[in-house]
């Protein structure tokens, strides 16, 4: 009843409030090289619009690189050496906007945002001039220069075809067992449960890695996907996914008494709150913060970022180490849960 | 001897159940290998056969739940091929499998069935109380199944697929697994539905219930290879007892391993 | 040596529903033991507790002298079960399913095979064959084969001839008595009464309760009174008549006579030809018989109230 009633209701909720493109409390960074009153003023006036937060204050260029790995900073905004005098001057400045662009979708509205206030200023400030001045806006779309939204979707994708693979899988192994009535015959044996269990998830490790690597192959032969970071690295922490998705599906396996239990738990419990919550198509500053705190214990958002990072940025282990221990702190949680709540009798 | 001597009468007796040259095929398989038999209205009429043999096949055919391959049958004076919806309205049928629903209460159970038959509430209502009151059950009116002893369940089960006065019962192993004095009690009550004019075609794996029916057949391999009342039967292969006669019928069927 | 089973007032209940109320016995080394009861009896409960599958509510028992309960992984070593539904794998070959049991209990076919050699030499022909796709009875052998591929000290079979037509149930009891002569204790659930004549010793189980047990001749002997079959060319007004009969205990149908039980002691065959005949019976016959198993569960039953 509860399933039935119960997790429509809350999922609705959960969505309503976590799906929105609306921009909200993005976090930029400003390199400000002229730190003078009007560079001040457009600031001060991005940052209360209500859609930006401040991330970071940058002082030189090669700290722009750094600031988009570290995966927080959405957009920086860079304004060139003496803004004001340009402006009075010359009537002419330039402000350049650098958008994260693994998002293409994020990073074009960040952009049309931040242009708009732009404009917005320009126009209040020279509202009584009669020739025209200009700031003027150079843009890069920073990983993905023409805004491939397959940039945006094949790791999400990615990442929802790993675990439903190996979590919806194995979540009906374990409990398909119970249900045939052949876990009776194996818990009346030598076997421990941890051999059962090792026994059940062997094939899928194979299957899924073997797919993994097909997904791969097709994301960057077919849809164009770089691999701007190490191959390896990429490899092995897809592994560590795979991994993690098993023994949490092994672990739903050993709480579900029948296949449909199992099925519905990874369901509702997995796939849609994955796909939704992770950060896949709607980004996680944009949802009320209690959901973000909720995402942070999902797997895939994790994941996602890591794939992005190694796929479209190539960031290094240096970069992605808070996340991949995340993922190795799950895994183990998972495991040790399953072997917990593995029964050894039949009640 | 058979036990339902009490409704042998000299007349005349009626075709219930009319088949000639039954055949059903899946693929190349045969289930149903020309089968002829009749069934006369009233009778206990016992179906035997091992495990494979293609008893749930002809059962299922029978019901209209199936069609033939080819052949002619006739359930209830309604065709097989082209009207077995109304086989379907005029028949019960129970198994051990099949059994009522165990969340809901006994009567739930009945009126849930009384009205797929299209019976009327005040029908229902009469049917009930009269059954239970049979069974003397009447105090479990509002019991919920789960809580019933199976032989109970079983009982009921009868009763329901009898509620609206069948023209066949198609009984499928009713008394598997029942102790075996409720065994007895439930060949009462089919005794008794015989009695009434509802003809009774049972299968069963207790050879001794094989001797409480009037004429039975053995199945083997898809064939009829016995069709006779059981003292006809035991004298005819010289068996001291049903499951005698049984074994040496059965033994006979090719060891496929199907 | 420890005694193959022993088990001491055992309770289990589910919920409200009592399965087990005090079972008490022991099993002999090497006896084939039978527990014959109906579906609700209480057989596969008891079987799950001494396969550690299930802990009692209250009470002990001993397999091979460890506990099923504290003990429970080293008797998993030492017992094959064969449940009451096929429970091996129905997309595995027949051989793949022998290897399988045979590997996890870090054994090898080739190992036991002495032992399963009679029943598996009726299955080979199919070795290759989906065990999904076999007959109910080939099923059974195979998952006694696999029961037995690692020699155990105690077998436990709940209820292998359910549902299996008389021909193949015939075929496992000759593969049961059989597999006597290897020393292993092989207890057996079933709810066909006839079967109870192929035990050592049988258990009478009725609604979770023990009933009786000894040899099945012990059984019958102890049954007081004399039985008698009765036959008539009219046998539905017979049964009537004869449960009217106030002089007898029971009169049940049997097949093709009815069983008249009498405990009276100065009851004679004359008395009953006079009730019968004095109703209207002709051609009617008399024999006195030898009680059944069966005649004996229903004597209990109605002794303990404990049918419905």
């Amino acid at each position: 009843m509860i399933i039935l009633f119960g997790m429509p209701i809350v999922q609705v909720l959960l969505f309503g409030f976590a799906i929105t493109t609306d921009i909200k409390d993005a976090q930029i960074a400003i390199l400000d090289k002229s730190n003078d009153y009007m560079t001040h003023e457009i600031t001060n006036k991005l940052l209360s619009s209500g859609y930006f937060i401040l991330g970071a204050n940058l002082d030189k260029d090669d700290q722009i690189d750094k600031a988009f790995r570290k995966g927080n900073i959405r957009e920086v905004v860079i304004f060139e050496k003496n803004f004001a005098r340009q402006i009075e001057t010359e009537k002419n400045a330039s402000v350049q906007i650098i958008a994260d662009a693994s998002d293409p979708n994020m990073a074009n509205l960040l952009f049309n945002y931040t242009q708009s206030i732009l404009m917005d200023y320009q126009r209040n400030l020279f509202k009584d001039k009669k020739f025209p001045l200009q700031i003027q806006t150079e843009t890069r779309m920073l990983y993905n220069e023409e805004l491939k939204s397959v940039y945006m979707f094949v790791p999400g994708t990615i990442t929802i075809l790993l675990m439903l693979i190996s979590a919806m899988m194995t979540s009906i192994s374990i409990a398909k067992e119970k249900e045939m009535g052949t876990m009776e015959v194996l818990l009346v044996s030598p076997l421990k449960p941890f051999q059962i269990i090792v026994g059940k998830v062997i094939p899928y490790v194979i299957l899924s890695c073997v797919n993994a690597c097909l997904i791969l192959l097709i994301s960057f032969f077919v849809l164009g996907m770089p691999v701007q970071g190490s191959l390896i690295f990429l490899l092995a922490e897809t592994v560590l996914f795979i991994f993690m998705s098993l023994s949490l599906g092994i672990f739903i396996s050993t709480v579900s008494q029948t296949q449909q239990i199992a099925m519905m738990l990874s369901m509702f419990a997995l796939m849609l709150p994955t796909i939704l919550l992770s950060g896949f198509i709607f980004p996680i500053e944009n949802m009320p913060l209690p959901l973000q705190y909720f995402s942070m214990i999902m797997p895939s958002r994790w994941f996602i970022i890591i794939i992005k990072g190694i796929m479209l940025k190539g960031s290094t282990i240096f970069f992605l180490w808070k996340e991949t221990l995340i993922l190795v702190g799950l895994t183990l949680f998972f495991i040790t849960m399953s072997v917990k709540k593995f029964k050894v009798r039949l009640a | 001897m058979p036990m339902s001597d009490i409704q042998q009468s000299t007349d005349v007796r009626e075709t219930i159940i009319y088949v000639r040259d039954l055949v059903k095929r899946f693929g190349r398989f045969v289930a149903n290998d020309h089968l002829s038999f009749d069934v006369y209205k009233g009778e206990i009429f016992g179906f035997l056969g091992a495990n494979g043999a293609g008893k749930t096949t002809a059962i299922r055919i029978l019901c209209g739940l199936s069609t033939p391959t080819s052949g002619q049958i006739n359930v209830a004076g309604f065709d097989a091929y082209l009207e077995t919806e109304k086989i379907k309205q005029n028949i019960g049928y129970m198994s051990q499998k099949f059994s009522l629903y165990e969340d809901l209460t006994v009567e739930e159970n009945f009126t849930f069935y009384g009205g797929v038959y299209g019976l009327s509430r005040k029908q229902i209502k009469e049917k009930t109380t009269l059954l239970l009151t049979r069974l003397d059950l009447l105090d479990e009116r509002k019991t919920v199944l789960k809580a019933l002893p199976l032989g109970w369940k079983q009982k009921l089960a009868f009763c329901v697929a009898i509620m609206h006065d069948p023209k066949i019962v198609f009984l499928d192993e009713p008394t598997g697994g029942v102790d075996p004095i409720t065994r007895r009690q439930f060949w009462d009550l089919i005794y008794e539905a015989s009695h009434n004019g509802i003809t009774v075609f049972v299968t069963t794996h207790y050879m001794d219930e094989a001797e409480y029916c009037q004429r039975v057949t053995i199945m083997v391999d898809g064939r009829i290879d016995a069709l006779d009342t059981p003292a006809n039967l035991k004298k005819k292969y010289n068996a001291g007892s049903m499951n005698e006669v049984f074994l040496r019928l059965a033994r006979t069927a090719k060891a496929t391993g199907e | 040596m420890n005694l193959p089973v022993v088990v001491n007032d055992v309770h289990k209940a589910y919920g409200q529903v009592k399965a087990l109320s005090g079972l008490s016995f022991e099993v002999k080394p090497g006896e084939l033991f039978g527990f014959i009861g109906p579906d609700g009896a209480g057989k596969t409960t008891l079987f799950r507790i001494l396969t550690t599958l299930l802990v009692p509510d209250a009470g002990s028992a001993l397999v091979d002298g460890l506990d099923v309960v504290k003990d429970y992984k080293a008797i998993r070593k030492i017992v094959g079960y064969m449940p009451g539904r096929f429970s091996l794998y129905q997309d595995l070959t027949v051989e793949e399913n022998l290897n399988f049991f045979a590997g996890i209990f870090k054994t090898t076919v080739k190992e036991n095979y002495h032992l399963i050699e009679d029943i598996y030499k009726q299955i080979e022909p199919f070795k290759n064959r989906p065990a999904g796709k076999l007959s109910g009875g080939m099923k059974q052998k195979l998952a006694l084969s696999c029961a037995l591929i690692h020699k155990p000290k105690v077998l436990f079979l709940d209820e292998p001839t359910t549902g299996v037509d008389a021909v193949s149930r015939t075929e496992f009891w000759d593969m049961l008595k059989r597999l006597q002569h290897q020393g292993i204790a092989i207890l057996v659930s079933t709810p066909y009464m006839d079967e109870a004549s192929l035990c050592d010793r049988v258990a009478l189980i009725q609604q979770g309760k023990l009933m009786d047990i000894d040899t099945p001749l012990a059984i019958t002997n102890k049954l007081p009174g004399r039985m008698f079959a009765v036959t008539s060319p009219s046998m539905y007004t017979l049964l009537l008549e004869l449960q009217q009969y106030t002089r007898a205990v029971s009169a049940y149908p049997f097949g093709d006579s009815i069983h008249l039980h009498v405990t009276d002691d100065s009851f004679n065959i004359s008395d009953l030809e006079t009730y019968l005949t004095g109703k209207g019976q002709k051609g009617f016959g008399i024999k006195t018989i030898q009680a059944g198993i069966e005649d004996c569960f229903m004597f209990l039953m109605e002794k303990h109230h404990a049918h419905v």
